[in-house]
């Protein structure tokens, strides 16, 4: 029998490999070197502001493993970015007032205790939502999330215990033992760790077994189901990951702003991590980073010159979705190599 | 609990319905004939809303107000279908949700810039605001049972359009088979465009009968919409008879929920709680529902489509 | 008579007033292969759909190597050793030949619930991948996305993939459609060789191909079995001749 190896990695070609390779190491570096050197000159405002691309590029790379990878068309992200963000608001409220969460637990400011409940807690919903909506595809899945995640939003609206529409402050970021989360460049460094912790976990994820199955799901469910592999439980698994990793990127948001409020939960914000998944490039590793920044981008420069800056982002959305839907990375890293 | 309080809560619960079902069907309509799902179909509902409220305003009439609405809404639901809509037949779903998104987003902050940030308010005729006596002594706001009106004619309306017209004729074998309309020579983006302006012209004629309720602002259509998925999911997508239907359970198990599982938590719970608990249940009770019907229905029950 | 490793029981399926699927039963025993022919609309692809485990019967069974398997879905038939092709290719178009194949073998070999080690080069993924490729000439392609496969190629890859579940029932679902003269032959071939290995249940229109290759033949005719036996039988059967290969 030939040696197969050669001739699979021949569908690598290495230029197009080069290329995007480098493209990556260089989006990478530039968002670690910019912060840093907004530090150095002291503008902390940029610092947040990276902080804040470096969250909402996360939030979408969990998106992105649903939607790009896996074809589920959830519109209802923003429930496990909202409930990630609330974990960390209702921790951080029950350890400052000193009271028990239902009656029994103890609230905590420890990072190391909030995050695993939060990625738990979106986990869990994701599970339930993902159990219903996943019976269904097509429209209705697309209509079926986004509803339960308008579900969570009002449920959180009228809920007065946690601030109900106002939302709920955190006065004090919450802690990692060891390091002090209130400098803002130490904050970035703790968010850029786990935007990269992320995107390796999905490389990781994609090119195994159940990376494999799940991209077969999505190609093509007849042909995995007629290989034996239920699509269903590869799906709901990959759903569960997909919200995990937003929910995680929702805890850290809320520290980030010392404040978490429904609008975490909005269908706004669902939308936009659609948004920035298909103008980074849907399925692509790094498809999230680029879209994130475009969309910090013009939110910052044209947020800073007109009041109706989304009017533009709808146009720009307009013109990739009807004339580019390679995305960005598709237009800077070439097409993607499939392997 | 009064029979008078319940039968008035019934009746609030059939004008949300009636809302819902002027929103729902030409959002299923759409589905059904051209296979597409339209986020921006909120949009025409806002539409609606403020060309009658600028147009009484000018002109003094509810009525030419209404009129302007309504046209207004399916004119620009025309224009739409033409420029951006007609490109995305043959898109996948992700293309149509977020390109219709996109129009939400100009929509929005298009009219935000047109009108300004504060809502406007659009009063109910005099002719139209006196009250109704209902059986136990209650008094109803003849408005509402005009609207619940206007949704009963749309919705025989509608019924004959489609099952005693050619224009419905047509719709009809959109549904059924695209191919074959082609075939025997039929215009078929004629018949499109003509779907397109007639769903966003009964969202409009919603946004247009609401706008005296409540305020007029940006984003006003959006709660609407995603209340119009619910429908369509738990009746089944593409079938006007499950809107109906759906768009009615909605919205009389909302109204009653929120009037009365607070009431009913106060058996049990204090009644700050009650009211706590309650509302927060209340506010997730549709949700519930349609997830319910989904584990036994997942294509909602009466499933026109794939 | 051995025992037949893939057998139907009264299998009845009605679409409204439309009787799909009228009380058909058949047999499949090691070693030989079973085709089942029949005119265009007579329900081939309804019944496929319900051995295959995509349509439920409305009344029946459908038994796998004596285990009734008429309430288990696609999955789970496919992991009790069904493997099928498809009359349209089903393929993931984008990916190249040999991914199409393991994800047959990584079912049969363990769950998919592994979320660390790469596939791409795990022998035990690659190498009986490469294999089935092999055996239908396809080793050559195995890089090849399907998109960039002939017609024929593609038909074969069906095949393979079938294969490399080690099945122990193949249903082809008319696999020389669209094959040329030439290619017709070599998958012929192909199938007469494999026979010995897996038995198969053949629906094919290419009547050259299944008078050769079939042990025993089947005839549907609007749902039902009209005719059956070995390729002189139905040759000479009127009823056949009148409603099928006469026209």
């Amino acid at each position: 029998m030939t040696d197969p190896t050669p001739a699979l990695s021949a569908r690598r070609p290495s230029r197009r490999l080069g290329r995007q390779g480098l493209v990556q190491l260089l989006l990478l570096a530039l968002l670690l070197a910019l912060p840093v050197a907004a530090d150095l000159t002291g503008h902390p405002y940029y610092v947040t502001l990276a902080s804040r691309l470096t969250l909402i590029a996360m939030a979408a790379v969990g998106l992105n493993l649903a939607l790009g990878y896996g074809g589920m068309i959830s519109f209802g992200h923003a429930a496990y970015f909202g409930l990630g963000g609330y974990v960390a608001g209702i921790g951080a409220f029950h350890a400052f007032d000193m009271t028990p969460f239902l009656g029994g637990i103890p609230g905590s400011d420890n990072l190391l205790v909030l995050w695993p409940i939060a990625m738990l807690a979106c986990g869990l919903l994701a599970l339930a939502i993902g159990a219903v909506s996943l019976r269904t595809s097509g429209v209705y899945f697309i209509m079926i999330t986004l509803a339960f995640a308008q579900m969570v939003y009002y449920f959180a609206n009228s809920w007065p215990t946690y601030g109900g529409q106002d939302g709920l402050p955190i006065y004090l970021r919450n802690q990692l033992p060891g390091l002090d989360t209130q400098e803002p460049l130490t904050f970035f460094l703790i968010c850029f760790v786990g935007l990269v912790l992320a995107m390796a976990l999905t490389s990781r994820l994609m090119g195994s077994r159940f990376g494999a199955a799940l991209t077969m799901a999505r190609l093509n469910d007849t042909r995995l189901a007629t290989a034996g592999i239920s699509p269903t439980p590869i799906r709901l698994v990959a759903f569960v990951i997909s919200a995990m990793i937003t929910g995680l990127a929702g805890a850290l948001y809320a520290d980030l702003n010392g404040f978490v409020s429904p609008s975490m939960l909005s269908w706004h914000l669902s939308g936009e991590l659609m948004v920035i998944v298909i103008l980074g490039g849907v399925g692509r590793l790094y498809g999230p980073l680029v879209g994130a920044a475009l969309f910090i981008g013009m939110e910052t420069l044209l947020g800073g010159l007109t009041e109706y800056w989304q009017l533009f982002l709808g146009l720009t959305l307009l013109g990739v979705v009807l004339f580019a839907r390679q995305g960005v990375m598709g237009w800077l890293a070439g097409r993607e190599p499939h392997a | 609990m009064s029979a008078t309080l319940l039968l008035e809560q019934l009746i609030n619960g059939l004008q949300l319905g009636t809302m819902l079902f002027l929103m729902a069907s030409g959002l299923t309509l759409v589905f059904g004939v051209m296979g597409l799902i339209n986020l921006a179909h909120g949009a025409f509902y806002m539409v609606g809303a403020y060309l009658t409220a600028a147009v009484t305003a000018a002109s003094g009439s509810f009525l030419l107000g209404l009129a302007a609405g309504l046209s207004g809404a399916a004119a620009v639901g025309a224009v739409v279908e033409l420029v951006v809509i007609r490109r995305l037949y043959h898109r996948p779903h992700l293309d149509q949700v977020l390109a219709t998104f996109a129009l939400i987003l100009i929509f929005s902050e298009g009219t935000r810039w047109l009108f300004g940030s504060s809502p406007l308010w659009l009063n109910t005729p005099e002719w139209l605001a006196g009250h109704v006596p209902l059986p136990g002594g209650a008094r109803y706001p003849l408005y509402r049972l005009v609207i619940i009106g206007v949704g009963i004619a749309v919705a025989v309306g509608l019924w004959w359009l489609i099952t005693r017209t050619r224009l419905g004729m047509r719709v009809r074998a959109g549904e059924s088979d695209r191919e074959m309309i082609g075939a025997l020579g039929i215009d078929i983006s004629r018949l499109y465009t003509a779907v397109f302006a007639l769903g966003a012209g009964l969202a409009g004629l919603a946004g247009a009968l609401v706008g005296a309720l409540q305020s007029v602002q940006v984003g006003m259509g959006e709660p609407v919409l995603i209340l119009a998925f619910v429908v369509i999911v738990i009746g089944g997508i593409g079938s006007i008879k499950g809107a109906l239907l759906g768009a009615v359970l909605v919205g009389v198990v909302d109204t009653l929920g929120r009037v009365f599982l607070p009431l009913a938590f106060r058996a049990v719970l204090p009644p700050a709680e009650a009211t706590d608990v309650g509302a927060a249940l209340a506010s997730m009770l549709i949700y519930i529902l349609m997830a319910v019907i989904l584990a036994f229905k997942p294509r909602g029950l009466f499933a026109a489509h794939d | 008579m051995p025992e037949a490793v893939l057998a139907l029981e009264g299998l009845h399926k009605r679409f409204g007033a439309l009787a799909a699927t009228d009380d058909v039963s058949l047999t499949l025993r090691p070693g030989e292969i079973h085709a089942l022919i029949g005119p265009n609309g007579a329900g081939k692809s309804t019944l496929i759909a319900q051995i295959a485990g995509s349509l439920r019967p409305d009344a029946g069974r459908v038994l796998l190597g004596g285990v009734d398997v008429t309430g288990e879905s696609v999955a789970a038939r496919a992991r009790r050793g069904l493997g099928r092709s498809f009359q349209v290719s089903s393929l993931a178009e984008p990916l190249p030949a040999i991914r199409n194949v393991m994800i047959a073998v990584q079912a049969l070999a363990g769950h998919s619930f592994r979320f660390w080690k790469p596939v791409a080069r795990d022998p035990r993924l690659v190498e009986p991948a490469m294999a089935a490729l092999e055996r239908m000439g396809l080793g050559h392609r195995a890089a090849t996305p399907v998109a960039e496969l002939s017609h024929g190629e593609r038909r074969a890859l069906e095949v393979a993939c079938a294969l490399a579940l080690r099945p122990r029932v193949l249903l082809l679902d008319e696999p020389m459609a669209g094959l040329g003269p030439e290619g017709s032959a070599h998958l012929t071939e192909l199938l007469e060789r494999l026979k010995a290995e897996v038995p198969i249940l053949l629906i094919e229109h290419d009547m050259e191909a299944v008078f050769r290759l079939a042990e025993r033949i089947s005839v549907l005719v609007a749902g039902r079995i009209i005719a059956h036996g070995d390729g002189d039988t139905i040759r000479r059967d009127p009823q056949v001749r009148d409603a099928y290969l006469g026209d």
